[in-house]
């Protein structure tokens, strides 16, 4: 099947609009006899139920958490990014649609990234009619902060729980559909199958996860809204339960799965400290607004610092390396993550780690401390103020924008950010990749959609800061309920789909099959043991630098850990109670796949862009020797794969990329 | 570390439950507390018993699915965290720790470690939200301004995580804490000032509805919320309810 992206005719800034006047609509009585799935209830997934729920479909929402509240986009940070300019700072649409796709390194799809930037301004008035407490200032009006990769600031923020209150946000509008009945909520529910019926999707197979029942649900079109597939590596900086099976399952039904390699590995997140870690913990990217990062310029001071003989507070700045103002003058600490997080890991590779394991390097507040002490000093009209107590301002300030990050360091690691560096290392947080959709958010299955991070479509192959939540809500409030009415305006005489049909059996008894399977097995190793030995395949070899000898031992390393898996896997307690390992099993199986396909695409594009950093392709000379190498000619296309059975014997289908209103180059930010 | 733990185990919601006695070894003192659960869910994998239930996803203190009674208290010793982000260092070698479910009349055990707050949810659905439809053309954001003072105060009580740590504290089971910062955050808003009197009184009702006790302003709750949510929210609701009253 050729790949149809149906982007709209016509010039970029009239595209959505006019889009918009010419799909078909469901006149509001009919829609009441249509039915839609929502898989996920984070940003996007609460956000789309809310608002179809709003137009009058009938909406069935779907989490597997006890409460759409805690889908896991309640633990972004830092903001959301919005081309308001009300920073005066030249901002615009086209500024945020030119920053999202040089950030994504030229491998989004143009028209979707500026439909992006064009609504994300809508989304703030949306968030702050629906009561989100975003940050003001001492005018009342909305404040902003800067984020990596850009040079004005547009990223509106509510301390550093920005995620949550946005997600809580869509909750709440959630909450009024439920009240009224126009959303059904299935709290502790888990999606293990799409149905297909006469080629389009009808319908999910899931299970009660309190219960264990396995029930039918049947609609006139499925979203998928599930998130990331972070949680391959194991480690991660997602949720314990953040898995890709529904992707996985639409994928193996028929949506191809879209650029799988392209991961972000976020630079600021809480070392690693043992082997019975169970997850990482990102440290906001807004630190790096303030924060200054360093490792010791020479090796006697690095190894001082591992042993305990000296603080990092004792060296002074001239025996400080701060990598990426050196390297990058023009963005600093701003640069993007895929950038900032290679830097990190050039240092530490060098031997300039500042902790026991060499993977740590500072993020140091002390100069922004005093910066806004003297700041404060000068407001309040204080006569050559004291040295601490500039800094007993500044802490206060620091406190009130940061506090809640600098608290939780403070309890994981049990040392004072205020008084000392805080150490951070990168960590896989975000998946730009997924399933691959058209402009209307569709999947290659007629009537499946995906949105959120679950889908391929806006971030490229690196997401700047504050554009997930962006994303997310553009999907959900504004993109899909009017593309969905196009589609679903052909269902308006179908009436209910029956749940007895052979398809439904079909699905149900597989999914039945799969878990007998595991409660049956009675194998030697735990679901863990599987998933930490594909996390550590995955690192090691499809992490923030990879070549084509690890790639393709990590495709046969991967086959035989699944191999393994099939056999000895040991679920303990039935299929019928509350069984988190029998959870855990299925999104592992599905993991499994899913890590081989990742490495193979990574393996199919030889270039580096964005967070794909392949060390066989870099600048080997001029001003941008050591970055990485984009190659235009042969790799600006979209990678979807099609499932054909085993991972390895996915069929890859192209989707080129055009860039018509922005002119294709490397880029730079020294 | 070595440690004792005597731990609530519960078949599902109809079974009756018990204490039962667990050793695990060299508990490593930076492991987070659910680390440590993890440890010894892998001891009964192994050993073919079934792991011990219980809730958790984000483990960064943000998601709100946590939710132990540790040595009588919830989230444990440490202040102002979820159970996510206690930390071993709290504990000593050699330690006997008693962990239960949050235990309250309107969240029933699920099983094991694991209860059922769709109370919450349910209180949030008589009112806890503003009637805006979604539309491209809602006014502009910047349009009301609000003193930074109200807006930070509203984000102070729109941090709750709604974990149900205040619930099960409570010597009488109250949610008053939780409600309180709901109702508070929109009625220190202007944009929340239409429904102010139709959701404070109706998410009121459905929190005596749902079993939850009422406030005797003993103050547990405020100690024991990992968000450090005050106890001036339960007064602004009551004053908001004295308002609706005579509205």
């Amino acid at each position: 099947m050729a790949l149809d992206s149906r982007v709209p005719e016509g010039p970029i800034k009239d595209k959505w609009t006019d889009y918009k006047n010419k799909i078909n609509l469901v006149n509001p009585a009919n829609k009441r006899h249509i039915d839609v799935i929502v898989v996920g209830t984070g940003l996007a997934g609460g956000s789309a139920a809310a608002t179809l729920a709003e137009l009058g479909y009938n909406v069935k929402a779907f989490a597997y958490q006890d409460s759409p509240r805690r889908a896991h986009s309640i633990a972004a940070q830092g903001g959301i990014n919005a081309a308001k300019n009300y920073q005066g700072d030249g901002d615009s649409t086209y500024r945020l649609f030119y920053d999202t796709v040089k950030g994504g390194d030229y491998r989004s799809r143009e028209a979707n990234v500026y439909r992006l930037a064009e609504v994300s301004a809508n989304i703030i008035d949306q968030c702050v009619a629906q009561g989100v407490p975003f940050a003001r200032d001492y005018g009342g009006l909305l404040d902003n902060r800067s984020f990596g990769g850009v040079l004005v600031s547009r990223t509106f923020y509510a301390k550093g729980q920005t995620g949550q209150q946005l997600l809580l946000g869509a909750y709440s509008a959630m909450n009024r559909q439920i009240a009224r009945g126009k959303i059904e909520m299935f709290n502790r529910h888990e999606m293990l199958d799409v149905v297909i019926v006469d080629g389009k999707a009808r319908g999910i197979i899931a299970r009660n996860l309190i219960t264990g029942e396995i029930e039918r649900h049947s609609a006139h079109a499925v979203v998928i809204a599930s998130g990331g597939y972070g949680n391959v590596y194991f480690l991660s900086t997602n949720a314990m339960g953040s898995n890709a099976t529904a992707a996985w399952k639409i994928h193996k039904k028929g949506a191809y799965f879209a650029n799988p390699c392209y991961t972000q590995i976020h630079p600021t997140c809480i070392p690693r400290s043992g082997d019975y870690q169970s997850k990482l913990t990102l440290m906001s990217e807004s630190l790096r607004n303030d924060g200054r990062i360093w490792v010791p310029k020479n090796m006697e001071d690095v190894m001082a610092i591992r042993e305990g003989r000296k603080k990092p507070t004792d060296l002074s700045e001239e025996e400080r390396d701060y990598y990426l103002e050196r390297r990058y003058p023009a963005f600093g600490n701003l640069v993007p993550r895929d950038v900032a997080s290679r830097a990190a890991k050039e240092r530490c590779d060098a031997g300039y780690g500042v902790n026991a394991t060499g993977e740590a390097v500072y993020l140091d507040f002390a100069s922004a401390i005093e910066r806004y002490g003297e700041e404060q000093a000068k407001i309040h009209n204080l006569k050559n103020p004291s040295k601490e107590k500039i800094i007993e301002l500044g802490e206060k300030i620091v406190e009130a924008k940061y506090g809640n990050l600098f608290q939780m360091y403070e309890k994981i690691v049990d040392e004072n950010p205020y008084k000392t560096p805080m150490m951070i290392y990168p960590a896989t947080h975000y998946t730009m990749g997924g399933v691959w959709v058209d402009y209307n958010l569709m999947t290659t299955i007629p009537g499946c959609y995906c949105i959120g991070e679950a889908n391929f479509s806006d971030h490229g192959a690196n997401r700047l800061g504050a554009s997930a939540l962006m994303q997310g809500l553009a999907d959900g409030y504004f993109v899909l309920p009017y593309t969905i009415g196009d589609y679903l305006a052909d269902d308006i005489r179908t009436g209910k789909i029956p749940t007895d049909s052979k398809e439904f059996d079909e699905a149900e008894k597989s999914v039945k099959d799969r878990i007998d399977f595991f409660v049956n097995n009675k194998g030697s190793k735990s679901v863990d043991y599987f998933h930490k030995k594909l996390g550590k395949v995955m690192w090691d070899k499809v992490g923030m630098a990879r070549n084509e000898k690890g790639l393709k031992e990590a495709m046969a390393e991967i086959k035989q850990i699944r191999e393994e898996f099939w056999k000895e896997v040991k679920v303990p307690g039935n299929a019928d109670e509350m069984n988190p390992e029998l959870e855990k099993a299925g999104r592992v199986a599905d993991f499994l796949e899913l890590g081989e396909l990742f490495a193979k695409d990574a393996l199919m594009r030889e270039e580096s862009c964005g967070g794909h950093f392949r060390e066989e392709s870099v600048e080997e000379s001029g001003e941008q020797k050591g970055e990485a190498k984009r190659n235009d000619k042969d790799f600006a296309f979209v990678a979807a794969w099609e499932y054909k059975g085993e991972p390895a014997d996915a069929v890859l289908h192209k989707e080129e990329l055009e860039f018509k209103d922005i002119e294709l180059k490397q880029r730079s930010y020294k | 570390m070595n440690l004792t733990l005597k731990i609530w185990r519960q078949k599902d919601s109809n079974a009756k439950g018990q204490m039962v006695d667990y050793k695990v070894t060299d508990i490593s003192e930076h492991m987070s507390f659910l680390e440590m659960m993890d440890v010894l869910n892998e001891q009964l994998v192994n050993s073919g018993e079934e792991p011990v239930a219980f809730d958790h996803d984000c483990r960064e203190g943000i998601c709100g699915m946590c939710s132990m009674y540790i040595n009588g208290e919830a989230h444990g010793p440490d202040r102002g965290v979820t159970t996510c982000q206690l930390h071993m260092r709290m504990f000593n070698d050699g330690d006997t720790i008693t962990i239960e479910p949050f235990r309250a009349a309107a969240f029933p055990v699920i099983k094991d470690l694991v209860v059922d707050r769709t109370a919450f949810e349910r209180i949030q659905q008589a009112g806890g939200y503003i009637s805006v439809n979604t539309s491209g053309n809602t006014q502009d954001a910047n349009a009301i301004p609000i003193s930074k003072h109200a807006a930070d105060e509203a984000m102070d009580a729109a941090t709750c995580i709604g974990c149900g740590a205040c619930v099960a504290t409570c010597k009488n089971s109250s949610a008053m804490l939780f409600v309180g910062a709901k109702v508070s955050q929109y009625a220190l808003l202007p944009q929340g000032q239409v429904e102010a009197v139709d959701r404070v009184q109706n998410m009121v009702a459905q929190m005596d509805l749902e079993g939850f006790g009422n406030c005797t302003n003993t103050g547990a709750c405020e100690v024991e919320c990992p968000k450090g949510i005050s106890l001036d929210n339960i007064a602004r609701m009551n004053r908001e309810l004295m308002k609706a009253a005579i509205k």
